[in-house]
């Protein structure tokens, strides 16, 4: 799945930061879908994660869930993925 | 929507099940059924930690996906739900004596492979702790605050002797096969584990 080019996304400020540095599958997408819950519609997100499943499980998760996937800035290791929250859960 | 369809599927087939593709139900029995299969149902059979974690991490993945989980601990899976350092309650030598041997709680459970009398098992933990990964006990307990919904085979605590109060309170149902059957027709992702 290919995502949005980093250009897009050096300037995007998100309105949440979420720490999933080191934890592996499925935990990020869990801790996603918690605070995804509580925030407000329109609202971006940002996932720091080290686990490279996350490239491919997050475009599946903003899918299957209707939010939408906006793209992963990938730097020695660590992945920060953006999303914004599309859809009320 | 939903209950209409419903309606015209059950019409369609006579209430008999969701096959019945006639000609005048085959539109909107195909509505109904993509809303009811969304369940994702595991039959937890095994209970080696490794493959208890596989079924817990589809289970938590499939919750935060806002599906609705059902997982369905039967025989060696019912040690899972053991409560860790309960009484041998069983009942009869063959079973007080089988509750020796086959030690239940999620902090027994062995490797599937290279358990080598619990030293590769204990390896394998230090790994796993040290990867961050969330323990059986964490594990049941987040799927649990999750809404997965955890049912105890009825059979298996009847041959082994496992009485309910040596069974761990995060069990919302302690049920039989029909039960299971119930949620994996109407489930997407049906395991077996």
């Amino acid at each position: 799945m290919t995502g949005t080019t980093t250009a897009d996304l050096t300037n995007i400020s998100a309105d949440e930061t979420l720490d999933a540095y080191g934890l592996l599958c499925p935990m990020p997408i869990v801790m996603t879908a918690k605070i995804v819950k509580a925030m407000a519609v329109g609202q971006v997100l940002e996932v720091v994660a080290t686990d490279e499943g996350i490239k491919e499980d997050m475009p599946a998760w903003c899918e299957s869930t209707g939010n939408e996937y906006l793209g992963v800035r990938e730097k020695d290791g660590e992945y920060r993925v953006f999303l914004k929250k599309s859809a009320a859960q | 929507m939903t209950a209409k369809s419903e309606e015209v599927t059950k019409t369609a087939n006579g209430g008999l099940g969701d096959n019945g593709h006639t000609v005048a139900g085959a539109e909107p029995a195909a509505v109904a059924t993509k809303e009811t299969k969304n369940k994702v149902t595991i039959v937890v059979f095994s209970g080696e930690i490794d493959k208890v974690l596989a079924a817990f991490n589809i289970a938590v993945g499939a919750a935060s996906m806002g599906k609705e989980v059902t997982l369905f601990f039967t025989f060696w899976g019912l040690n899972v739900l053991r409560k860790n350092n309960a009484k041998n309650t069983a009942k009869g030598w063959m079973k007080r004596m089988f509750g020796w041997m086959n030690k239940g709680g999620t902090e027994k459970l062995p490797l599937s492979k290279f358990h080598m009398a619990g030293a590769g098992t204990s390896m394998m933990k230090t790994l796993m702790r040290r990867h961050k990964m969330p323990s059986p006990e964490e594990m049941l307990i987040l799927a649990k605050e999750l809404g997965v919904k955890i049912v105890a085979c009825t059979i298996t605590m009847g041959i082994m002797g496992i009485e309910k109060s040596a069974l761990r309170d995060e069990i919302d149902i302690h049920a039989g096969v029909i039960t299971y059957l119930a949620e994996a027709e109407e489930s997407s992702v049906n395991l077996f584990i």
